[in-house]
Formats: C-alpha cells, structure tokens, sequence
C-alpha cells in the first residue's frame, strides 16, 4: 500500500466519521482505501453513476446491496441502473430457478431503494441520462465504460461492480486514471491496411474490429485509423462492447471519428505510439473465426441484442423478419432494455417479431439470468460480447454471423453465413450490391 | 533449497499453497465458477483448473467489470485463492479484496512481482507469502 496521504475535503471527513450515517460511512471508507491503492492526491466529485453491481449472481453480492440499502443509503448523483437478473414479466418462460428469480428481484429493490433510477440496462448510454464531453461520471459495465469515454468523451474509469455504488453513495471518486485528461492519451496504433469499403460499412466489421482491438490492446489505449466509413452509434457499441471483453479496453479512439482524435497527433496528444499494429483482413478474418466455437451447421438458438438492443437495430430486424417463420427448432431471442421495447412496442415491431415466432426479454440478458435450458447446446449470435462470453458462462458453443445471417439461419434452422464480405481482397471497396446475401 | 522473490504488497497477508500460473489475464465473470472455484474461461490457458485455495498469478484482470462480485462470491462460498500475485497493481482484484474485508473481514492477500520474477513462477510451485510481500518458492 502507498503511504501518500489523500486530501480529503470537510464533507470527505464528516463522511468518513458517520456524520452522513452509517453506509456513506462504509462507502466512502472503500473509496479512500481505494483512492490510497491508487495514490491518488485527491477525490473528485462525479455528477452522474451507472451501477453494474445490479446483477445478482450469488448471497454475497445480495448482503452487500440489502447491508447498504438497510443502513439508508441513498445515492447522492443521478445514477443508471445496469441489466438486472431477471426478467420480471417473462421469466417463467424460461428456465429461471424461482429463488433465483426471488433473489434477483430483492437485489433490485435494493438498489432501486437506495434511489437509482430503473433504467435496467447495459446500454445506458441509448437511454436517458446520457453524459456530456468531459463530463466526469463513474460508470460499471465494461462496454458502457468504453463508450462513455470513447464516443462521448465523458471521463470514468473501469469502476467494477461493488466500487459503482460506493461512488454514486459518496459522490466522489479518486482522481486517477481516465479521469485525468494527461492519462487519455492513446497508446498502440491500429492502422486499417486495404480493408474494402463495403465491409467497413457493414454491422458485422464492427465487433471483428473490436475483438482485435481488446486483444492488440490488452490494457493500453488503442486507437485506431485508416477507417473511411463514419461508424454509427449502433458500430460503436458493437465494437466497444467486444473490445471490452477481449482486452481491458476502457478507451479508444477512431482518428476523425471520435471526439478525443481529431487528427492522429491527437489521439496521442502529441506522443508516439509505444507499438505500431496493422489491421489487414487476415488478421480480421482470424478474429472473425475466433468468434465462433461451434462445428458444423446445428443450430438450437439465435441471440441478438448484447449491448441491449436499441430501437434503430430493432428497425434492422424487423424487414427481415416480414412473412417469415423462425424454424420450430430453432429459438430466437432478442434482449433488450424496458425503454427500447416499449419503443419497439409502440413502431409495431414487437408484433412482428411476436408473428415470427421470436421472443424479447427485457431487464437482463442470457449472461446475466440463467435463463437457458440445458437442451439449448448451439447459440448464433450477431454479438462479440455473447460470442465471447457464452462458452464458458453458458457451457455453449456458439457462431458469430451478421443481422442478417443470424435471421436466415434462425429460419432455415442450420447455420448458414454469407461469406462474401470477408472473402474479399480488394482495397477499392466493392459496391454494396457484393454484400447481398446469396441464400 | 528454497528461493525466495522479493513483491509489493498491496493487500498484505499470510498465504501457502500451490501456485497456479498463467501469463494471460482473467476475466472472473465468465472465467471462474464460485460454486466450485474452477476456472471456466475455454478460452484462458487454465481453464478446468481449480483455483480455489490456490496461488493465483495473473498478470492483471481482463474485461468484465463484474469480475470483482465474482470474487467477493467465492470468498463468502469459501472458493477464492488464497492469494494472487500480479504483475501490476490491480484496482478489480484489490477492491474485491477491501470489500471482502469490509464486508467478512476476510481480505484476499494480494501482492505485485516485477515482470522478471513473475515468470520464475510456475503452476505446482508450493508458494509461502508474507505479510511484506515476500514469497517462498519451493
């Protein structure tokens, strides 16, 4: 432990001696001893939170949420609530354990009680309360880290869960790391090398990159350029969220495209890249295929929506799924946020996914809820963060394919992908009549 | 003849036990069952090994945020390493650490080997760890 002494403010000091009660007491008390782990010369005040210690996942994380909310805590900043455990309206759909079910609602309530908002989702940033340039916030949930500090330019370090809502208790954080702008610089360069236009521009690049991006980086700043087309909100997300898993990617930045890196000299505030990586689509393809675990063309589950589906991907899906049957073997779920459905709801997509035999879960996700039965074995999925995460939290395998892949394998009940995007060797960007699906 | 390696201590605290080593970093959420104390990333070097009671060296954590609930889960389960050696500072596996003292006065002794003497360990080493960071190797 350093011995640097941290310097407290007057309200710092009455939090630490019980004078805001007895869980600022305890949440400020892990702050300072974090803030001492960090040598850190002083706290800073947040002025927003987004909490991922809402999920449930065992008695330990459950004490420590019902110890706060029993000891009155309150948050002292607007806070956002991450995915919680369970899907209250549809749990009984699946194979949810109903004490997991009971537990992950009392964690819920907790939270709720100590006055988050119940925003429920890894994607707050889609949401509500969405963080401005420069704003300093302390964010959980790996995916939402990186998009605040990469595509927002909001400052939050990696705050894992149990630190989150000590810091939207206390209000305050330590001064370190991604708070500090001298710490933002980028560190390894990515450059794209003759990667065609037309797959630049495709939904399915932008997880592959991030895949790559997280294992280039590992804990460094990456940032990457060559890239033409104008990712939208929905590519970065994808791409944060797979960097995110991967590596230890809590800031990136895109040269022209994202607001820390308007020029190269930018991203590394006038430094040199300690490491210099080319992107080629080799190296894209090998990432693609490290993506998918499954053999062979069985298929038992189509998932897509990790990050949480927002409205403009529900509106992707739906022409797709217009007088089409989802195989009777084949289960097709989408996961996303209460807010997003309710506006799904309202553009009459969830209708068409009700008729095409799809199922939506709100709150939560397959990661976060054990919602899948032991029979559903064989997963496909549009996510890096499902492709990554589901064979070992989920004992699956799993095929990563674009939207529209994921659809049509969901229908002919086998496993079918358009390769042609990733088959190509061209630098001069194909036009988009290539990127047709063969089927 | 037993050697000995010279760490930081950033949560300091008594330790024995097999070490099991890995140069890849870990994500616990999605890497490390509490139930049992295995290691169930497919994709990590460790995978299907049991770490509970173990030495774990890591050279930092990777990815999910959430890494640090699925520690302070295997603490209450009695399923965590009984220590784990990094090459850096780790603020996920120090948190879970503080927590768990906070919360079960169980704190997981955590201690930071240079680079160097990080890749003198090797998984089956009986390790002995004290409170100044000092590991035995045998």
């Amino acid at each position: 432990m350093t011995t640097a002494t941290v310097q407290l403010s007057k309200h710092d000091r009455e939090k630490l001696a019980g004078g805001y009660g007895p869980a600022a007491k305890m949440a400020m008390s892990i702050i300072l001893r974090m803030a001492e782990f960090h040598g850190a010369k002083e706290l800073l005040d947040i002025t927003q939170a987004h909490i991922d210690s809402s999920i449930y996942m065992g008695e330990a994380g459950l004490e420590f949420a019902e110890r706060l909310a029993g000891l009155g805590a309150k948050v002292t900043v607007p806070t956002t609530l991450n995915v919680s455990s369970v899907d209250e309206h549809h749990w009984r759909e699946w194979a949810v354990p109903p004490d997991w079910a009971k537990n992950a609602h009392r964690q819920m309530v907790a939270y709720e009680k100590m006055g988050c908002r119940p925003t429920w989702t890894c994607a707050p940033y889609q949401v509500n309360l969405i963080p401005k340039f420069g704003q300093q916030i302390a964010w959980g949930e790996s995916n939402a880290i990186a998009f605040a500090n990469s595509v927002i330019g909001a400052r939050t370090e990696r705050y894992p869960d149990l630190l989150d809502i000590c810091a939207a208790i206390a209000g305050r954080v330590p001064a370190v790391g991604l708070h500090l702008i001298e710490n933002r610089a980028g560190q390894v360069l990515m450059n794209l090398v003759d990667i065609p236009l037309a797959l630049q521009q495709d939904d399915s690049f932008y997880p592959v990159l991030g895949h790559l991006m997280g294992q280039v980086a590992r804990d460094r700043i990456p940032v990457i350029s060559g890239l033409q087309a104008q990712p939208t909100e929905d590519q970065f997300k994808a791409m944060g969220a797979a960097g995110a898993s991967s590596g230890t990617v809590a800031l990136f930045h895109v040269v022209e495209k994202t607001p820390e890196a308007p020029t190269l000299e930018a991203a590394f505030q006038g430094g040199q890249p300690e490491e210099t990586v080319p992107v080629t689509m080799e190296t894209l393809r090998v990432a693609r295929r490290e993506l998918t675990t499954a053999t062979g063309k069985k298929l038992d589950m189509v998932v897509l929506g990790s990050p949480h589906f927002s409205l403009t991907e529900f509106k992707q899906l739906a022409p797709l799924l217009v007088s089409k049957q989802v195989h009777p073997e084949v289960k097709f779920l989408v996961t996303s946020s209460r807010a997003m459905t309710l506006l799904a709801q309202k553009a009459g997509i969830l209708e068409s996914l009700k008729a095409f035999g799809g199922h939506i879960t709100v709150d939560t996700c397959i990661l976060a809820s054990p919602m899948l039965p032991p029979e559903i074995k064989r997963l496909m999925t549009n996510s890096a963060k499902y492709a990554y995460y589901a064979p070992g939290l989920l004992n699956t395998q799993i095929t990563f394919g674009s939207l529209t892949d994921c659809v049509q394998s969901a229908i002919k009940g086998r496993v079918v992908r358009d390769e042609s995007l990733w088959e190509q060797q061209a630098t001069m960007g194909k036009s988009d009549s290539s990127a047709q699906n063969p089927l | 003849m037993p050697k000995y390696l010279h760490g930081r201590p950033i949560i300091p605290g008594q330790a024995s036990g097999k070490a099991l080593v890995s140069n890849e970093p870990l994500s616990f959420w999605g890497g490390y069952d509490y139930q049992t104390g295995t290691i169930i990333d497919q994709r990590h070097p460790l995978a299907g090994q049991q770490a509970a009671g173990r030495i774990l060296a890591v050279p930092f954590t990777r990815g999910s945020s959430t890494t640090t609930a699925v520690l302070l889960e295997a603490v209450k389960a009695g399923t965590a390493p009984a220590a784990i050696v990094t090459t850096a500072p780790d603020s996920f596996f120090a948190l879970a650490s503080i927590v768990a003292d906070e919360m079960y006065a169980k704190p997981i002794p955590l201690v930071v080997l240079s680079s160097q003497d990080f890749a003198l360990l090797q998984t089956g080493q009986a390790l002995n760890m004290q409170e100044d960071g000092r590991i035995e190797v045998n």
